[in-house]
């Protein structure tokens, strides 16, 4: 390739990627701008404004109701999915062979399903044995489609683990409480917390098993947008907020890694 | 250490109850009738012959099904691209392009389509192109992230190796890069078809209330007619068509890597 051609193909391909990002951030730069629209359309910007901020925190009380909802339900699913997602791996990774491709075949159909056929066989499971949809089918609902994916992370770090590190603990005199706590958990701690991680989220981002689960008067976030009849442009200000503190996470959790890692370089040399 | 299986037992207990007979449920509920008490089934055919009998259930399954196969071409078409020129940046470019695409899917899919809807109220297009752009936009990262995965993983001497052999580097994507990235490409579409085609979220915001697709046929059914056993048929009937076309799309990739 000729210098001319690899520039070339090098301004291109730089330049795909940015049209791609752009289409992929166009949706939330819109979100924010609008949020401080001093109007109340959301195509016509016709001056800057914080009043759908202050909105948001005096009058949309169901609307900041449904933060606190999404959340509580996603860390009651989270934390419970991890642990029973967790004690079942580890239980499984001992099983026999055919039960395990058995429980894992089945564990796998919430996943590969769609959204909708896992949310209205959930809905027909409550119906049938009376159960009246509320919060608790709700959160039922969201840490039954939580615990596969926390299975799913855990079970490979399971697999490539030595079994005789935990054997050794057990004939050391350790009870098999004490293996598990010391030997086995710390060695699939990483695993565990990407699986508590990728449940969170699941759960964040759900909307169609909520919809057909959640009690009267209940909402996520999600539910909340769906039943609106009209723009509010205090859903753009709580997008915003939201965007703020997911940007605010994600950057800590990419940076302080990479800073650790500068710091332990530097003490190197 | 054998022990420790008995730990399995609380979830295949709870997979029995909220996997296994909320499917159950969806298959008796889809062979019986309205009013019929699940305790006195009589089982019968009929929500199916009624799907396939109408032209208007048909249109819509029709519907459904090409809007999320023009999704999935699409996405594939400039979501490949995209891996492509990624894997070709530095590592830490890569890096910080992985986390500038994956950064939006944790802002929750109704706001992004709630946004959609207002920014695509500043064009006069059909509802199907509305659906269509707010359908590729949800599904594009899934596309770019499975391709990137798998043309990251390539060994770049095997590329060393076919210039190496004469082979330019249109031949070498061809005959390597290609070829090899194909696992990407089949989890790709499976993750873009798949809720594609049973959305009812994003026709229901940007498709403007008439444009129906088979998702929004179940919501309807569940949530607004109360006529449970035929939404449950019209969910098996998608469930079928969806485990054929991944069935469909295995066997492909089988045939491609014999080749």
């Amino acid at each position: 390739m000729t210098m001319k051609k690899r520039h070339f193909s090098k301004f291109f391909s730089s330049g795909y990627l940015i049209l791609i990002l752009l289409f992929i951030y166009l949706p939330i730069a819109y979100l924010v701008l609008f949020s401080f629209n001093e109007g109340k359309s959301m195509t016509n910007f016709s001056g800057f404004s914080t009043r759908w901020y202050e909105q948001l925190f005096q009058k949309e009380h169901a609307m900041v109701d449904s933060i606190w909802t999404t959340l509580l339900v996603a860390g009651i699913a989270t934390l419970v999915s991890t642990v029973v997602g967790t004690v079942a791996a580890i239980g499984l990774s001992k099983a026999k062979r055919i039960i395990r491709t058995a429980v894992l075949e089945i564990n796998n159909l919430p996943v590969m399903n769609p959204d909708i056929v896992t949310a209205i066989g959930l809905m027909l499971l409550f119906i049938s044995v009376k159960v009246q949809p509320s919060m608790v089918t709700l959160i039922l609902s969201h840490i039954s489609f939580c615990i596969p994916y926390v299975i799913l992370t855990v079970m490979p770090k399971l697999r490539q683990l030595d079994d005789n590190v935990a054997e050794a603990a057990l004939d050391l005199g350790a009870t098999p409480w004490k293996a598990l706590t010391k030997v086995i958990i710390p060695q699939i701690y990483p695993a565990i917390l990407s699986g508590a991680l990728i449940a969170f989220s699941m759960s964040l981002d759900d909307f169609v098993v909520s919809y057909f689960n959640s009690g009267p008067g209940i909402n996520t976030i999600s539910m909340y947008v769906y039943s609106m009849k009209r723009y509010n442009l205090s859903v753009n200000a709580m997008s915003t907020l939201i965007v703020a503190v997911v940007t605010v996470i994600l950057v800590l959790v990419n940076v302080i890694p990479w800073i650790k890692d500068k710091k332990v370089q530097k003490e190197e040399t | 250490m054998k022990s420790f299986f008995r730990m399995s037992y609380p979830y295949i207990l709870w997979i029995a109850v909220f996997i296994v007979a909320p499917m159950i449920m969806i298959l008796l509920y889809a062979l019986t009738r309205t009013g019929n008490n699940t305790l006195t089934f009589q089982f019968t055919l009929d929500n199916f012959a009624r799907f396939f009998s109408d032209p208007d259930f048909l249109k819509v399954l029709l519907t459904s099904l090409r809007i999320a196969l023009l999704t999935t071409v699409f996405c594939l078409l400039i979501g490949y691209p995209a891996a492509l020129f990624m894997a070709n940046l530095s590592d830490r470019a890569q890096t910080l392009m992985t986390l500038l695409m994956t950064l939006p899917m944790w802002i929750n899919m109704l706001l992004k389509t709630y946004a959609w809807r207002g920014i695509l109220l500043n064009f006069d297009f059909s509802s199907e192109l509305k659906v269509f752009i707010g359908m590729v936009y949800d599904f594009l990262p899934f596309m770019i992230i499975q391709i990137h995965t798998a043309i990251a993983k390539l060994d770049p001497n095997l590329l060393v190796a076919a210039h190496d052999l004469g082979a330019n580097s249109v031949k070498s994507f061809l005959k390597v890069t290609l070829p090899l990235s194909v696992p990407g490409i089949i989890s790709g579409i499976t993750l873009v078809f798949l809720p594609a085609v049973s959305s009812f979220v994003i026709p229901k915001m940007l498709g403007g209330g008439n444009y129906v697709l088979i998702g929004n046929l179940i919501e309807i059914y569940f949530q607004q007619t109360g006529d449970w056993n035929f939404g449950s048929a019209i969910s098996l009937i998608m469930a079928l068509i969806i485990i054929a076309a991944m069935w469909a799309t295995k066997k492909l990739d089988r045939t491609a890597q014999e080749e």
